[in-house]
């Protein structure tokens, strides 16, 4: 009987709050956020949805939303699961949103095809389907500051530079660490490629997803083949296991560079032997800037973030933020070229197309020297903008380099196979038929 | 009251044999189909797309390890590598010959997934229970291995995944971006209908029994005349016919494009829960624990936030998360202590109680 008056209960409740429940306002953006702060990658994905929460909620707080519409953000858990990313897509989509970041691969390729046709646009930010860099072919995705391939040219091009030359690269072997899925193939083309043109040496070190935190024995084989460099493509728990192991085998560690996934916790995990690990970035570390002083002071300090102080500035909330900069900016051109207070998707990806974050801008939002200009345009979704190298001095990040220019002529050539591959494989891709702003 | 057994005779056995001998549950189950394909015109899309055509692929899949380790008693840890199979034969026929039609494809794209299944079905032979299981997970890291390493199998797609192509049926799109989930979903539910229509038949039959037969003691079923070899291997075909049918359905019918990454060794755990929770050797079992194990999680996101919110408690998506989590696996260990025969038990004996009621026996 108990149980009988309990679920009545529930049912009850459950009407009473359905209805109670407000409706969203008319002048508002509903913005929601794909958050994954459970499951085995939490432990990066924590410190990204709070950067993306706060800087949204900052200009809430500060702005009273974009162009005084405010924003309506919702999280959304994905647990870095497809399945839930794509329970998350179907539940936010009735809701009109006017962006999505599903923040996983595994997520992004199923809705690629479905945002033309809901008209929602998708920000993968430097993940997903390196082709969708192709504005042309793909309208509704964009993939900024930068794809795999002008990681990994940028990365050897830093090397060749340390050795006085890509030419001296010749006769050098380069170990190349990577996550064995998509992802961490990607870059293998280009890679061989550049080793047949200039005449190093690859050797592969793959790490099978279920042994991410296990790489015992590609280290071993790194013992013996010795190369003269480490390049790592790896995501979640696999950077932290890299980091270890490579101190743990006595590799020396400003040979060891990576792409822009490890954050600060990966990093120490090595201790204090992995002082002179490298990655590429393309965003300031710290907090050193008013836009993320003014999240601490609007958000942070009034406890409506989740992230805990010290935490703020750290490499992958700052990641965070940057997603969150691109949306809003997104947003924000929407605006301005729609002329509408409350834009809609379709608005948004006018807006996208339109960005164009140069210094100036930059600093009119409070990020001056935060990161280097991006400009995107009705043809180009990814800016193929540089990234700089920076190094873990045993505490935090240190950036060491001017930005970096990809090798954009060998870029060029991987992405339009990769496009053109995609749309044939698609038989019935559609073309593209948004017309193109006459600003970009 | 209205579930009642008196004046129904039978008055022949083919009628004793039926499968539903009562009025009242065929009844049912045609109303419940009715409502089932009723469900397209009434339901939201969001109720569509994200609760009935996973629970309906889901079922499928379930029904297919049911029939494995619910009726033959072998444990399989492969059934995501099975799935998968079916998704990339699937995947290979329809961008070969796109000129068929797609759901004839569906349909054969089960065969590979059961060729597959009884290679790796052939050491149940030797080994028994546990080890049997180890053996198929053996196929699940072997395939799943197989969907990274062989380009060929998502025709040299360099970004390795899988996506549904524009395929129509009677002129209707029902693959690919612009397919309704309306469409889908009948689609979806009419294989789904069928193939438990087919299981039903195999189940309840002269195969149905071989395997039972096998399960409770296979040296009296080799005694009895049943050949072992060719029974087990019938049971890992078939069984692997359905999970590669549902692993078609699940890519380009409900997700519409995915990684190798769907297939691992956590879908095969998500099914084998699903079986263990609704029932062994229960099709309607299948259903219930695909039920309990996929929408349940669904329905309590929605509901706690708005237990919650009443009390001006709000709480953040991740929390939310958590508590699902805890929720289910208590459901799940609370289920099994009631009733450890599964959910298909309890729906049994509450229809063996209706039957009496309102006497208690």
């Amino acid at each position: 009987m108990s149980f009988r008056k309990l679920g009545l209960g529930l049912a009850a409740a459950t009407m009473l709050a359905g209805m109670a429940l407000p409706a969203f306002a008319q002048d508002s953006v509903y913005v929601p956020l794909f958050t994954y702060r459970t499951g085995p990658f939490a432990g990066s994905g924590t410190h990204i949805a709070d950067g993306m929460h706060d800087y949204l909620r900052m200009l809430n707080e500060r702005d009273g939303g974009i162009g005084g519409v405010k924003l309506v953000l919702e999280e959304c858990e994905t647990g870095y699961d497809t399945k839930k990313g794509v329970e998350c897509y179907e539940s936010v989509k009735g809701k009109n949103p006017v962006i999505v970041n599903p923040w996983s691969t595994g997520i992004t390729l199923p809705l690629i095809p479905r945002a033309s046709v809901d008209k929602i646009p998708i920000l993968s930010m430097a993940y997903g389907l390196s082709a969708s860099a192709r504005g042309d072919i793909f309208p509704w995705v964009f993939n900024p500051p930068a794809t795999y391939w002008d990681g990994l040219s940028m990365i050897v091009k830093y090397i060749g530079e340390k050795e006085g030359g890509l030419e001296k690269l010749k006769g050098k072997k380069i170990g190349f660490l990577h996550l064995d899925a998509a992802f961490g193939k990607e870059p293998v083309p280009l890679l061989q490629e550049l080793a047949k043109d200039i005449g190093f040496e690859v050797a592969l070190y793959p790490v099978a997803a279920q042994d991410m935190q296990n790489q015992s024995s590609q280290w071993l084989s790194a013992r013996r083949d010795r190369p003269d460099y480490m390049i790592m493509w790896g995501w979640g728990s696999m950077n932290g296991a890299a980091v270890k192991e490579a101190v743990r085998s006595g590799y020396p560690m400003d040979k060891f560079y990576s792409v822009w996934w490890p954050g600060e916790d990966d990093a120490r995990a090595g201790g204090a032997g992995a002082k002179g690990f490298k990655m590429l970035n393309w965003h300031a570390v710290g907090t050193n800037f008013p836009a993320i002083q003014d999240i601490q002071k609007h958000v942070v300090d009034k406890g409506l973030s989740k992230a805990s102080k010290d935490k703020v500035g750290e490499l992958l909330y700052n990641r965070g933020v940057y997603n969150s900069l691109l949306i809003a900016e997104g947003i924000a051109q929407a605006q301005k070229v729609t002329g509408k207070k409350v834009v809609t998707g379709e608005d948004v990806r006018r807006g996208m197309e339109n960005i164009k974050l140069d210094p100036a801008r930059l600093k009119e939002l409070g990020l001056e020297g935060f990161t280097d200009q991006l400009v995107l345009s009705c043809s180009d979704h990814n800016g193929h903008r540089a990234a700089f190298m920076q190094e873990w001095d045993g505490t935090k990040w240190v950036k060491i380099s001017n930005p970096i220019e990809p090798m954009t002529d060998r870029v060029k050539g991987q992405l339009e196979a990769a496009a053109k591959d995609y749309a044939e494989k698609n038989a019935g891709w559609p073309k593209r038929t948004e017309a193109c702003d006459k600003a970009s | 009251m209205l579930y009642r057994e008196a004046g129904q005779f039978k008055t022949n056995y083919v009628a004793d044999s039926a499968i539903f001998p009562l009025r009242q549950d065929r009844i049912g189950l045609g109303l419940i189909i009715i409502a089932a394909y009723a469900l397209a015109f009434l339901g939201n899309s969001f109720l569509l797309q994200a609760v009935m055509i996973p629970f309906l692929v889901f079922s499928l899949a379930s029904i297919g390890l049911n029939i494995l380790t619910g009726y033959t008693g072998l444990l399989s840890l492969g059934t995501g590598a099975f799935m998968g199979v079916g998704a990339y034969a699937c995947y290979k026929l329809m961008t070969a010959f796109p000129e068929v039609n797609v759901i004839v494809w569906i349909f054969v794209s089960g065969f590979f997934s059961a060729a597959i299944g009884a290679l790796f079905g052939l050491p149940s032979l030797r080994i028994k229970g546990f080890y049997l299981a180890v053996a198929t997970l053996a196929a699940q890291f072997f395939l799943q291995w197989c969907f990274i390493r062989i380009p060929w199998l998502v025709n040299y797609n360099v970004s390795g995944a899988l996506d549904a192509p524009l395929r129509t049926l009677f002129g209707t799109p029902i693959m690919g971006p612009n397919a309704t989930p309306q469409t889908r979903y009948l689609v979806v539910l009419t294989i789904v209908i069928l193939l438990t229509w087919l299981a039903s038949n195999l189940v309840h039959g002269r195969i149905g029994r071989m395997w039972i037969a096998i399960r409770d003691m296979d040296l009296a079923a080799e005694l009895m005349g049943i050949r072992p070899l060719q029974t087990k291997l019938l049971a890992f075909a078939v069984s692997s016919y359905y999970c590669g049918v549902a692993g078609a359905l699940l890519v380009f019918l409900w997700y519409g494009g995915a990684e190798y990454d769907v297939f691992n060794i956590n879908q095969s755990f998500f099914i084998l829960f699903m079986v263990i929770i609704g029932g062994l050797g229960s099709l309607i079992g299948s259903f219930f624990g695909a039920a309990l194990i996929f929408i349940l999680p669904i329905v309590l996101g929605i509901v706690l936030p708005a237990i919650m919110s009443p009390f001006g408690i709000s709480v953040g998506a991740d929390v939310i998360e958590h508590l699902r989590f805890m929720i289910v696996g208590a459901l799940i260990i609370f289920f099994l202590i009631v009733e450890p025969h599964g959910l298909a038990r309890l729906w049994q004996i509450g229809k063996q109680k209706l039957l009496v009621w309102p006497f208690p026996y």
